[in-house]
């Protein structure tokens, strides 16, 4: 028992473990407690108690009179009993009562467990604010309380933690991929990096690492706004996401690049002042797309159109 | 240091922005969309004179904790409302650019 609240202090203190830290700060005695009661009256016999505890495998019982709590009887003061050979006699002369530690319904579990680690008792009754008995605490209901709260931790962190080969791993085929498909339009800067950030977030969403959704959305909005800027009927942008591979594909129908090499040189831009204005033509959209990409193929014709693949591995690090 | 203490102590405009809790570690200056999307790190703080609502797209892909624009330069509702709704902060200051930066550095950034 005292190396289990050794553990709660630990807990109590600041610092690591702070998810599990806050959830024992927040979470309220009354959460925590036993409220099925059974309660003996002072004038019950000993004998009584012994039957009670007994029958219902508990170890220490509130004393109640007239409603009001005067005081607590435990398995202890039953073996005095016994040893004394007082069976018959009151409740009241075995409990314990005066001033009892109790533990307040509305109370964070923390300052229970202080109470708990401050004093030798095994038991709390809990009080309202009416100074109404609404309940039992024992050691024993905040371990288990806090067991079923670090499930929650963990399954949480599980589901946060997965990754795409896991998201994967539950359709079976030859080879599964997960294909979003965008429409981009000409001249539409109102809706540009819409694409990129839907793709950024689908892979967040499957568990895909940060950093490689960060790399995926950069390349992919400068893509996407390529197609605004230069295209004449705007094109489509389609990610296929592999376990292992996340391919993003940007196809239009033209113009079509003169020169792919010229193109990709930093600071080339044909973009018009007016584009500038806004920002774009740096003339290092292409120089971008290939830092952050780990393959990057351009194929283009005039007249015809421009097909731009991007291809990002998945980093074996992040993919165990 | 967060975003509320950086207006407070440079007396900043909060165009958008609700939650100024917002850690800045850092800053990024240009103007060209391609330079920041190359250059600015999360967590920046990206001073630029320009207004179209793309700042919001490129904000928002690079993580950066807050768009300054200079000059007090007009931002259209566009790209204000953009920013409302990605949870883009955008601040305004009255100063060039560079006398913005300068009192940046000065609080240590």
């Amino acid at each position: 028992m005292k190396s289990r609240f050794a553990l709660l202090t630990f807990l109590g203190k600041e610092g690591a473990l702070s998810k599990v830290h806050e959830l024992v700060r927040e979470m309220r005695v009354s959460r925590v407690m036993t409220t099925s009661l059974f309660t003996i009256s002072p004038d019950a016999s000993m004998a009584e108690l012994k039957e009670l505890m007994r029958e219902h495998h508990i170890s220490g019982v509130p004393v109640l009179e007239n409603g009001n709590l005067v005081g607590i009887v435990s398995i202890e003061d039953l073996i005095h009993a016994l040893e004394q050979g007082k069976l018959g006699n009151p409740v009241r002369e075995f409990m314990t009562s005066g001033r009892l530690i109790v533990a307040q319904a509305n109370e964070p579990v923390m300052e229970a467990v202080r109470r708990f680690e401050a004093t030798k008792i095994g038991r709390m009754p809990v009080l309202d604010t009416q100074e109404k008995l609404v309940g039992i605490l024992t050691r024993g209901d905040i371990m288990e309380a806090l067991l079923d709260a670090l499930q929650e931790v963990y399954s949480e962190v599980e589901r946060t933690h997965e990754r795409p080969e896991h998201f994967f791993e539950a359709l079976e085929s030859d080879s599964t991929s997960l294909v979003l498909r965008y429409h981009v339009k000409a001249r539409d800067f109102a809706r540009g990096g819409d694409a990129s950030a839907k793709i950024k977030q689908a892979l967040l969403r499957i568990g895909a690492p940060a950093a490689l959704a960060r790399r995926v959305a950069i390349a992919t909005y400068e893509a996407e706004i390529n197609l605004i800027i230069h295209t004449d009927n705007g094109g489509t942008i389609t990610a296929d996401i592999k376990p292992a591979e996340i391919s993003v594909l940007a196809e239009d129908q033209g113009p079509g690049i003169p020169d792919v090499e010229l193109a990709c040189q930093p600071g080339y831009s044909t973009a018009t002042p007016e584009i500038r204005e806004m920002g774009f033509g740096a003339g290092m959209g292409l120089v971008n797309i290939k830092r952050c990409t780990d393959t990057m193929h351009i194929w283009s014709a005039v007249g015809i159109g421009t097909r731009l693949q991007m291809v990002f591995r998945v980093p074996p690090a992040e993919n165990p | 240091m967060q975003i509320k203490e950086i207006v407070e102590r440079l007396g900043l405009t909060v165009l958008v922005g609700e939650d100024l809790t917002g850690e800045v570690t850092g800053g990024y200056v240009a103007d060209l969309l391609s330079c920041v999307i190359a250059g600015a790190k999360p967590h920046d703080l990206w001073v630029t004179l320009q207004t179209h609502m793309n700042i919001v797209a490129v904000a928002a892909l690079k993580e950066v904790t807050a768009i300054v624009v200079a000059e007090s330069a007009v931002v259209p509702d566009t790209t204000l409302e953009k920013a409302a709704q990605q949870g883009v902060v955008i601040l305004s200051s009255s100063l060039p650019i560079y006398e913005t930066v300068k009192q940046l550095v000065g609080l240590g950034l």
